[in-house]
């Protein structure tokens, strides 16, 4: 069976984000970009498949700027087996939305006929938490979010999924999508001749042209501002002081 | 044409507050019909009834719409899609499974974790953890959205709105339930609790976050946790606060042995009054504090719990 991850280029987790003073939108440029880390977690759970024997081949799939060739070359350096990337934009600050990226996904899938998509439950940038469900729409697959636990039995796969009330299970019926929550695994790290390695893997090149969509936004950012700051509190010296300032504050 | 909002419905319940934060919202946008959707529904449907603002419930009961799945939930909404100009849920684990689904099958974007209403197009959401908030106009025929529901107050109760019975859409039988392993509390839910008493990584063990545990039952409130003491073992999944697990604003947040990373933060700085107690005076939890307190938290939480 051939797994498809899709990667997403995001600043890096551990970066403080910026918002520009015109408020037009987070500062990107000389900032760290990483793989987003949900996204780490599905290609470690693809590349288990693979060692377990489950899967045969890893194939990662990245859309957006050139520059999320580097996204990909580490993917492939933990250990996925080639890579595509859909240039759907020029521009770093351009952030392709989870519909359109579902779409070019949905085209990528026609032709890559993967047994199953396993995508990070959301990106860490725009927090949209959108592209596996969408993705397994347009295919009319079964999805399984959110999961802490995935196991593949015959031609369905049993997800157990991190949702408000503790934990559910479900079974899906394969091919299907899904995206995978933080506690699924702890992606590995890439060893240096893993990365030389990774340098010479197939990684393919298309445009959003080549699949026929158009990633032109649905949605238009009028505005990025700043969150309302809070007032700075007081620091105080004892149990005692703070069970007073409680109770003036009328909390307990 | 009107608002269709998917209540929250766990095993035959209507969850009140999430929804009826959600119903202030949709009010902005236009006329509100609730659609509880689940194998028992009808309970929740007369309790959605009630809620002010809402002009009419529909209620779908069938075994294929238990346990909320992603699949014949979202085939229900968009076989009433026809109807509305905007389809919204509170942003629960349900809804975000469920809404982005609908709005590919209906070819637009979703709009996730809305947290402001400018007009019926118009909306504002955080992004990156909450570090930034965008302002976004929708160009698509339809707007279907989750609503971050801290950013309003419940509507309050005592309307007697008409309740209709609806079907459900075909199974597609693409998945099925298989069990629930979920917590069983008599604490407040996190998501609409008063107090949050919550720790964090410092907390060091399972068994002496009982000590947090104990905090947070002599203040009727509901148990939280960090990222970092969920992975640990520390606490179970559900308690998790943060970015990418519950979002909470109560009236009282204390944040025990919480370094406060920024996607911690993201979960709860909205709340009204923060306390933080940690032994490391550069931790970052206390640039959001109302009240720090530098301490060892194995002294002074027990302290804290018999003082109160």
């Amino acid at each position: 069976m051939k797994v498809l991850v899709p990667v997403k280029r995001v600043i890096d987790y551990n970066v403080k984000v910026r918002v520009k003073a015109d408020q037009s939108g987070v500062d990107l440029a000389n900032v760290k970009m990483s793989m987003n880390p949900f996204d780490e977690i599905a290609v470690e759970q693809a590349i288990r498949l693979k060692e377990a024997g489950t899967a045969d081949e890893v194939v990662v799939v990245s859309i957006g700027v050139k520059q999320s060739q580097e996204t990909l070359r580490t993917a492939m350096a933990m250990g996925a087996d080639r890579a595509l990337l859909v240039v759907a934009a020029d521009n770093v600050e351009t952030d392709i939305e989870p519909l359109a990226v579902a779409k070019i996904l949905a085209k990528v899938v026609e032709e890559e006929q993967p047994g199953i998509v396993l995508c990070g439950k959301q990106a860490i940038d725009n927090d949209m938490n959108a592209t596996g469900q969408m993705l397994s729409a347009l295919l009319g697959w079964s999805q399984g979010t959110f999961a802490s636990e995935l196991e593949l039995k015959d031609d369905a796969a049993i997800v157990s999924r991190e949702v408000d009330g503790g934990l559910q299970t479900i079974k899906v019926s394969l091919p299907s999508v899904i995206t995978v929550d933080l506690r699924l695994n702890e992606p590995r790290y890439a060893s240096l001749p893993n990365i030389m390695k990774a340098k010479k893997k197939p990684l393919e090149e298309k445009t959003a042209a080549d699949y026929g969509i158009d990633p032109t936004p649905r949605l238009e950012v009028l505005s990025t501002a700043e969150p309302a700051e809070r007032a700075a509190g007081i620091i105080v010296g004892s149990v005692d002081e703070l069970v007073s300032k409680l109770k003036e504050a009328g909390a307990v | 044409m009107g608002v269709l909002l998917l209540a929250e419905v766990n095993n035959g319940e209507l969850a009140l507050d999430a929804t009826a934060k959600a119903v202030t919202a949709a009010k902005l946008i236009g006329d509100v019909t609730v659609l509880c959707a689940g194998e028992r529904a009808a309970v929740a449907g007369d309790a959605a009834a009630k809620i002010d603002g809402v002009a009419k419930v529909l209620v779908a009961e069938d075994a294929s719409l238990g346990h909320r799945l992603a699949e014949t939930t979202a085939a229900l909404i968009v076989s009433l899609a026809d109807q509305f100009d905007h389809i919204v849920a509170p942003a629960t684990t349900d809804a975000k499974n469920v809404m982005p689904r609908v709005a590919a099958l209906l070819d637009v974007m979703i709009i996730s974790d809305a947290s402001g209403v400018v007009d019926a197009k118009t909306f504002e959401r955080p992004i990156y953890a909450g570090n930034a908030v965008q302002t976004v106009k929708t160009a698509d025929p339809k707007v279907v959205m989750t609503i971050r529901t801290t950013g309003f107050d419940a509507a309050a109760d005592g309307n007697d709105a008409p309740v209709e019975t609806i079907s459900a859409a075909q199974d597609p039988g693409l998945s099925s339930w298989v069990e629930d392993t979920l917590a069983q509390s008599d604490r407040p839910e996190l998501t609409s609790a008063g107090v949050v008493v919550s720790g964090g990584r410092g907390v060091g063990s399972e068994d002496d976050f009982k000590m947090i545990e104990a905090l947070a039952d002599k203040l009727g409130a509901a148990v939280g946790a960090s990222r970092a003491a969920v992975d640990s073992g520390y606490a179970p999944n559900d308690w998790q606060v943060g970015q990418t697990g519950k979002v909470v604003a109560p009236e009282l947040y204390i944040a025990v042995g919480i370094s406060g990373a920024i996607q911690h933060l993201a979960g709860m700085k909205d709340s009204k009054i923060i306390v933080a107690i940690n032994k490391d005076e550069e931790a970052p939890i206390f640039q959001v504090a109302d009240f720090g307190l530098v301490a060892d938290l194995f002294d002074a939480v027990p302290e804290l719990t018999g003082k109160l």
